[in-house]
């Protein structure tokens, strides 16, 4: 019994050892962010020079220094634009799909009538076409409703998309609907039953797409690299990697900042996330 | 039968209700300019005469066009089998082990990181920017729901089947393939699906360490209808869209007729 529990734990660590290499490119972000630029400089010199000879990188710098961070935050007020771009957009779009999406998860979990599999299953569809598919869609309506090369270009699509459906749906299935149908047996009408009963027990799903819909429009590129020319518009995740190696203590920083948010998402919201995850395979 | 009573037109009407937003939205914009497309894909560009097939010939007959699938097929038929196989791999063990909480977040963790963020490490190590880098960077990302995915699949395995073989002398191996491969069924395709889904994301990475001509191995479907629409050559996106969404619609028509049968 022993022996098998020793085991145990040589794979548990064993795990816990590849979770930590998967990881590492976190701590080298981070590094990078403390490094002065001289250190960059020589530690990077192989990325200059095109590829010849190997990065070194040390997990501790030498002389760890605070002054990127200082020149980001104090010098450089476009930065925060772009920050607050990310941020407005991604609170816009989940809001939206809060607003458009739990309504027609319920519809789909709650009530079964003529249609509503066949409709259900255009939902999947759309659910699984990439945006390149729906690309030129987009455009044409974007364009027809002189929205192209503003935020909305971006915002309104999502949050139409079917996915966050897919997600809230599976939390309100696993509500009993003997649950609904005593309510309305008391009178309750179906909006209240919604309202007081769906939206406070089936919060799980809504979380979960909340989660899964943050870290996914905060990471978002292909709309917005197709929809938004003016570069004031953009949200981080497409100007970060226009930052040159030059400035890599500058980007290094941004990009230490542009973790933050969805670290602290996925740290708080990780029951959720996993939960989400799940859901996402559940089928009708 | 006729169901007309008035408990059915109540939820009728409420499902109409909840769901007219949504529906409403998804027709005007997605609905409806698909249909736009199809039309535009069988008519000209600036005068828009109808033209027939010719856009669609255009589109297989070009050589940007036939490089782009072959490179997909390529990427997808690579990355696909090996994130199932390896997810399970790593599922297999883990799901035998208590308290795996830390273990599962580190896993996860990459689907946490925004492309930008991590694209400045991958740049430093993986300049060269070829197939097997974004392979490598797929599996980084996409492992931990695979694994996540799984290890909820096993666990839901009702324990007494597994206790049934063990009492007829089956031993590991033996069911493992018989008793818990065949119960993974429903796993299996979920999986499948969203790795598809997510494989078109890998444009990301790819796009943000190698622009929008990355070199010949790499250039996806993805980065080609990119192209065409910064170059307005609308006519072959329309044609190319609407041959990418026909064929994708019924791959995923007949995943879900092996999904129902299975049921």
């Amino acid at each position: 019994m022993k022996g098998k529990h020793l085991v145990e734990i040589c794979i548990k660590l064993l795990f816990i050892m590849m979770g930590i290499v998967i990881c590492m490119p976190v701590f080298f972000v981070i590094t990078g962010s403390v490094m002065g630029s001289y250190d960059l400089e020589e530690c990077l010199a192989p990325v200059f020079r095109e590829g010849q000879g190997f990065v070194t990188w040390k997990l501790i710098p030498d002389y760890p220094t605070i002054e990127h961070y200082g020149k980001l935050l104090f010098q450089t007020p476009q930065f925060f634009v772009l920050f607050w771009n990310s941020m407005r957009m991604t609170g816009l779009i989940l809001a939206g799909q809060l607003l458009v999406g739990v309504p027609a998860a319920w519809a789909f979990a709650v009530y079964q009538v003529r249609g509503s599999r066949l409709l259900f299953g255009l939902y999947i569809v759309l659910m699984l076409m990439p945006f390149q598919v729906t690309m030129l869609s987009s455009y044409l309506v974007l364009s027809r409703l002189s929205l192209l090369n503003t935020q909305l270009a971006v915002i309104l699509p999502a949050v139409f998309s079917t996915f966050p459906i897919f997600l809230t749906y599976g939390g309100f299935r696993e509500l009993p609907a003997e649950l609904f149908e005593a309510a309305r047996i008391d009178g309750a009408g179906e909006l209240y039953i919604f309202l007081r009963i769906g939206l406070p027990l089936g919060k799980g799903g809504m979380l979960s797409a909340f989660v899964l819909g943050f870290l996914e429009y905060w990471n978002m590129l292909e709309q917005p690299l197709a929809f938004l020319e003016d570069q004031a518009l953009w949200p981080l995740s497409l100007y970060l990697p226009q930052i040159s190696w030059t400035q890599a203590g500058f980007a290094f920083c941004a990009s230490v900042i542009m973790l933050l948010p969805a670290v602290f998402v996925f740290i708080i919201g990780q029951d959720y996330l996993e939960q989400g995850i799940v859901y996402a395979g559940l089928k009708g | 039968m006729r169901r007309s009573s008035a408990i059915y037109r109540r939820k009728r009407r409420a499902f109409a209700g909840f769901l007219f937003c949504s529906l409403s939205g998804v027709t005007v914009f997605v609905l409806l300019p698909f249909l736009d497309v199809i039309k535009r894909s069988l008519t000209t560009a600036v005068t828009g005469d109808f033209i027939g097939g010719v856009n669609y010939r255009r589109v297989f007959e070009n050589q940007a066009f036939r490089l782009a699938v072959q490179n997909t097929l390529r990427f997808t038929g690579v990355c696909i089998p090996l994130l199932v196989i390896l997810g399970l791999a790593v599922a297999l063990p883990l799901s035998r082990l208590r308290e795996t909480e830390l273990i599962k977040s580190l896993y996860l963790f990459p689907l946490a990181l925004p492309t930008a963020t991590v694209v400045i490490v991958w740049r430093m190590f993986f300049y060269a920017a070829d197939f097997e880098s974004l392979v490598v960077s797929y599996i980084w990302r996409n492992l931990g729901y695979t694994v996540v995915l799984w290890v909820a699949g096993i666990k839901g395995i009702p324990g007494e089947i597994l206790e049934a073989a063990r009492v007829d002398g089956a031993g590991r191996l033996q069911s493992l393939l018989r008793v818990e491969l065949p119960n993974l069924k429903g796993s299996f395709y979920t999986i499948v699906v969203l790795s598809f889904l997510n494989s078109f994301k890998i444009y990301r990475e790819a796009y943000l360490v190698a622009g929008s001509y990355p070199k010949q191995e790499i250039y996806l479907l993805q980065h080609l209808f990119n192209n065409w629409f910064v170059n307005l050559e609308l006519d072959k996106l329309a044609a190319a869209a609407v041959c990418v969404g026909g064929v994708l619609f019924v791959g995923i028509m007949l995943l879900q007729y092996f999904w129902d049968r299975e049921r």
